[in-house]
């Protein structure tokens, strides 16, 4: 019995040797050079495992909805150089146009040799941030906000309106780090640090922990910018619909375009809350409304019987009274699905194409 | 004739034609019939069982003769054959990664298919019941692999023109007609049997 456990033994330990042995000589590529967009970022790292594996290895993050297992298609890239020949796994995500232009699935693409790679301009300003909490605010009974500060020398790139994943650490019964994207409600030109607004959502993982465990000088891992809901560069007169913490982007956006000078464009923000005790911000909109002659701000209460200087209704309705004809005039909206989908028929009721309606929905 | 005497040139004919490991006794089905719907798999997996097939019978003869014999542990020798395949198998699959990529496109999702495929254990367990000597397992095992890679393309050429041609009735299409094909296949190559026989 004894000699029978220790052959079997021998033998599979002698073949893992074999196997080990085999994968540092046949699987072992060397250092690889890798480079981005003609040049513009490039590094040496060990070839050999998948191109989506390397980049984030690398903190650059190619969005990937299933993780690399090569079945949503989303992680496509442009492969200049070295990318091989295309993979029995990658056709099926890929048009004709695609496969002429040497568009790659990143994540069954394998880095054997130096590679010349092309991404997006924004991938590139994706990063890992690691910060220390500066500031956690009360803005409302279940709305907080939270400034971030980054490491020293670090700073964050990002368009008005984009959003960061904020990570928990483990607490009470979670036992793993989970992450939950916030929209930044800070100004691109404040890139020394990161505003968050993060709302109570009961038993939620990450914002049980941001209101129950977090406490300012912590340390938190965010990962960003993400996101295409940003101010698009046209001359059309803006509307923002927001409800709840969907302020933040639009705040940013507001800022931003205060601090670019944009003044040729009018732009109402209509901020939809249940009472008075929802509303955050107002001074500051108030203020930003006196100093500068586009912009306007209109809170609406949809159950509020109190005597508030506030427009009284559902967010919808109060936008619909407003104007007439919205053929001419862009949308940004930011909220609830249920908020965003109604907001989205009013519109386009008021004649609103729907290209120029764009909304980041918190689901 | 002792078994031992045979000259290895025999062995590997009779184990394409007249012990065709496929024809005659029907194994490694499973694969066969799936892959079967297209020359160019066929080939694939047929090139890839010759490879295995070829490798791991010498390899399975050392480990049974030189480790499991010795020491008295042959009951145990269905496993060690398995691990012996299941490890080879992916050392081969890192080599072809390695030196062709085209080969490993061609090949890629049927190496790892190949560990579980009956044919190649059901050769090394012949070549243990035969008793063939180390030069002989080697002969058998290419010429196993050979046989089968002969069954497969065979059917693989006779089922795309049908395709084409002929039509078959519904309730015996794919698996079904693969099968008839197979049995009258099988039955051509007792034909062969006046040239070589082992037993």
């Amino acid at each position: 019995m004894l000699t029978a456990i220790l052959v079997i033994c021998a033998l599979t330990g002698g073949l893992t040797i074999l196997l080990l042995i085999a994968e540092s000589v046949f699987a072992n590529y060397g250092e690889v050079n890798i480079d981005v967009n003609k040049g513009e970022k490039t590094f040496k790292t060990r070839g050999g495992s998948s191109l989506l594996r390397t980049l984030s290895s690398q903190k650059l993050f190619l969005p990937s909805g299933c993780g690399g297992r090569g079945s949503c298609g989303t992680c496509k890239c442009k492969v200049l150089e070295g990318g091989g020949p295309l993979l029995p796994t990658e056709t099926p995500y890929l048009n004709d146009e695609e496969r002429k232009t040497g568009i790659r699935l990143s994540c069954q693409l394998k880095v054997k040799n130096d590679i010349k790679i092309e991404v997006p301009e924004e991938l590139l300003s994706i990063k890992e941030f690691e910060t220390v909490i500066e500031k956690i605010t009360d803005y409302t009974h279940d709305i907080k906000g939270l400034r971030f500060k980054l490491a020293e020398g670090e700073t964050i790139k990002f368009r008005a309106g984009q959003f960061a994943n904020l990570f928990s650490k483990p607490y009470d019964d979670v036992k793993e780090e989970t992450s939950r994207a916030y929209s930044i409600s800070s100004a691109p030109s404040d890139n020394r640090a990161i505003e968050l607004v993060v709302r109570y959502v009961p038993n939620g993982m990450v914002t049980t922990y941001v209101f129950k465990h977090l406490h300012e000088g912590d340390r938190v891992k965010l990962i960003g910018p993400f996101g295409d809901f940003f101010l698009r560069d046209t001359d059309r007169e803006i509307v923002c619909i927001a409800g709840g913490s969907g302020l933040a982007p639009i705040r940013s956006i507001i800022l931003d375009m205060i601090d670019r000078g944009i003044t040729n464009r009018k732009a109402t923000f209509f901020f939809g809350a249940v009472s008075t005790r929802d509303l955050y911000y107002v001074e500051e909109f108030k203020a930003i409304e006196k100093q500068h002659p586009w912009f306007k701000f209109i809170p609406a209460l949809s159950r509020d019987d109190s005597g508030h200087p506030y427009a009284r209704g559902l967010i919808t309705n109060v936008v619909a009274d407003n104007y007439n004809d919205m053929k001419n005039i862009e949308a940004y909206l930011c909220g609830s699905p249920g908020m965003i989908d109604a907001c989205e028929k009013m519109l386009t009721g008021k004649g609103m194409p729907k290209t120029q309606i764009f909304y980041d929905k918190f689901s | 004739m002792d078994i031992q005497n045979i000259h290895p040139l025999v062995i590997f004919f009779a184990a394409i034609t007249t012990n065709n490991i496929l024809l005659t006794n029907f194994l490694g089905m499973c694969s066969y019939l799936a892959v079967s719907k297209d020359l160019k798999s066929s080939l694939g997996l047929g090139v890839a069982v010759i490879f295995v097939s070829t490798c791991t019978a010498p390899l399975n003869w050392l480990v049974y003769y030189k480790l499991l014999v010795p020491f008295g542990l042959e009951y145990l020798q269905y496993i060690a054959f398995i691990i012996v395949i299941a490890a080879f198998t992916q050392i081969i699959e890192m080599i072809i990664e390695r030196v062709s990529t085209v080969l490993y496109l061609t090949l890629g999702i049927f190496l790892p298919l190949i560990t579980v495929n009956c044919a190649i254990f059901g050769c090394v367990l012949f070549l243990v019941i035969r008793q063939y000597t180390f030069i002989q397992s080697i002969a058998y095992g290419m010429g196993a692999g050979t046989g089968w890679a002969l069954a497969i393309l065979a059917l693989a050429g006779i089922r795309t023109r049908m395709e084409k041609k002929s039509k078959v009735i519904p309730e015996l299409e794919g698996p079904g007609i693969a099968l008839i094909i197979t049995g009258v296949i099988a039955m051509a190559f007792i034909g062969f049997s006046g040239i070589v026989k082992i037993n």
